[in-house]
């Protein structure tokens, strides 16, 4: 059943040896063809992605529900492509968001923009940005790619929130305010500006 | 059923629902080709294949056949209209044209002795060969009414390696007809011979071993597939022939490569393979597997094997199919006459 091409004779020599060849060819694709399948079903399956996968951002809280973001724009400055804006305002008693004396009031990233190169999450002072696993950020217009702060403040993935807790980021401590003043600084970073 | 078939209106209705029917099953067995190839080539290069749509992704040739239907068949500037039209529509018909003297099989078990074929004509061979010669005008007329170079060179080169390659299938088969001695397609099928205690059907191969390889690389080459699809050659010509056409001149011409697959196939199977005989198996159910067999040799061989270059294709059809096909045919008759 061989495709015996009884080519080439007058440049080489051996005729058999090329009819071999092209027996040795046919008889690799039929092997190839009963070993497994290797594609990964795409929409169902993925392959797995690194732990350090910088994907969608998403900012954080502390575990008494306060935000980690105290305004400082440092993420914002970081940005090669300016993607991030902040747009911060001053805690108050009665309206306390983080522990800092300042709150992000806007937070909004360009995920047309961000190239997602993960210099926020290494400039953040108090580790309220970090970048989640998401990668399939498609949408139907440009307006929903700028992400708002509600929907950077999604919970994170148990996997991830894992992988920070591994990493030794201080754990987040009951932050000490809710109405005992704006005196107390975060828990570990830098004190709040100002 | 013979009463209903010896008389002329009887048998005027006898032939046109087997032609229907006829019509029907070879363009679905064509989609189911095209599937076959598709997961067959997946396989060999450990992809798996269509599976998205339907089961195990058996209705992507319906998924494509309204997709193609639906897209716009375009025509380009100053074309020759009419040749550029009619040029998809004689391949198609050239492909259908073989099978009207391709027997599928006997049934003679259980019931009425039924025959599945529309005309057992005694030169059925030739008849096909007319027919798959027709191929080559589709091609080239295409070409040529594309005014497009590509589509000429491609029709032109076509031309060539046809031209080529149909008198070294020509004489690949004479051994058999030779041994035969009869061009029906049945004849051939059922011819017995006695060998000691064996009396019976034999597959055909075990006589013509040559001619059968001769035959499987220039009917490769007649359905101008890989490793000898340089009519198409996309590295080259873009599309060959195939560059201006869309919507469902293509599907025409798609539909006509894949009919002639299953055409050589079931020649190859019917010329080499004692067709519908395969012991105790009933005879539409081995013609069948066997086909399938046949199907997959010339997929395997498009998985496997790259493109030839041009002068290497003709130096191959020329100077090595060729004579070995004459000189096939010598050691036949000698061997013929030294026995008989």
């Amino acid at each position: 059943m061989a495709d015996e091409k009884k080519d080439k004779d007058e440049k080489q020599p051996s005729v058999a040896g090329d009819i071999g060849a092209l027996l040795t060819g046919l008889k690799t694709t039929l092997r190839e063809s009963f070993r497994p399948v290797v594609t990964t079903m795409y929409p169902e399956d993925k392959t797995p992605r690194s732990e350090r996968y910088r994907g969608r951002h998403y900012l954080r809280r502390y575990d008494n529900g306060l935000e980690r973001c105290i305004g400082c724009e440092l993420c914002a400055a970081a940005c090669p492509v300016g993607c991030i804006l902040v747009i911060a305002a001053e805690n108050t008693d009665e309206n306390r968001v983080s522990p800092g004396e300042r709150y992000a009031k806007t937070y909004e990233i360009n995920m047309l923009r961000c190239i997602f190169c993960g210099y926020c999450e290494e400039a953040c002072p108090v580790q309220a940005i970090v970048l989640g696993p998401e990668y399939e950020l498609s949408d139907t217009s440009r307006e929903k790619f700028i992400y708002t702060k509600e929907k950077l403040l999604e919970p994170l993935p148990p996997d991830v929130q894992a992988r920070l807790d591994a990493k030794g980021v201080p754990s987040p401590q009951p932050s000490p305010l809710r109405g005992e003043g704006a005196s107390s600084p975060p828990p570990s970073p830098r004190p709040g500006e100002g | 059923m013979n009463d209903l078939y010896n008389n002329a209106v009887g048998h005027w209705v006898v032939v046109v629902v087997a032609m229907a029917l006829l019509l029907f099953v070879v363009l679905t067995a064509t989609a189911y080709t095209v599937w076959f190839e598709r997961i067959a080539l997946g396989r060999i290069q450990r992809r798996p294949g269509p599976n998205r749509v339907g089961p195990a992704g058996l209705m992507q040739l319906a998924a494509d056949g309204v997709k193609l239907a639906f897209k716009e068949s375009f025509i380009p500037e100053k074309t020759d209209r009419v040749i550029y039209v009619l040029a998809p529509a004689i391949g198609v018909a050239a492909a259908f044209l073989a099978w009207s003297v391709i027997p599928i099989g006997l049934w003679d078990y259980y019931g009425p002795k039924i025959q599945y074929w529309i005309a057992d004509v005694n030169v059925g061979v030739l008849v096909i060969f007319a027919a798959s010669s027709l191929n080559v005008y589709a091609i080239v007329l295409g070409g040529y009414s594309s005014n497009n170079k590509y589509s000429l060179l491609g029709g032109l080169r076509s031309a060539a390696q046809l031209i080529s390659y149909e008198m070294a299938l020509g004489l690949a088969l004479v051994p058999t007809f030779m041994i035969v001695g009869s061009l029906r397609l049945r004849d051939i099928v059922e011819y017995t011979v006695t060998w000691g205690p064996y009396n019976g059907p034999i597959p055909l191969i075990l006589l013509t071993p040559v001619g059968f390889i001769i035959y499987l690389i220039s009917a490769t080459a007649e359905t101008n597939r890989t490793p000898f699809d340089l009519p198409e050659a996309e590295q080259e010509l873009i599309g060959g022939f195939l560059t201006e056409y869309s919507g469902l001149k293509f599907t025409m011409y798609y539909l006509s490569e894949y009919l002639n697959v299953i055409t050589v196939s079931t020649l190859a199977v019917l010329l080499f393979f004692g067709g519908w005989y395969l012991g105790p198996i009933p005879p539409i159910v081995a013609f069948l597997f066997k086909v399938v067999i046949m199907i997959f040799v010339y997929i395997w061989l498009r998985g496997t094997f790259p493109r030839l270059r041009y002068d290497m294709l003709m130096r191959l059809g020329w100077k090595v199919l060729l004579p070995l096909a004459m000189a096939n045919v010598i050691a036949t008759a000698v061997v013929l006459v030294a026995v008989t």
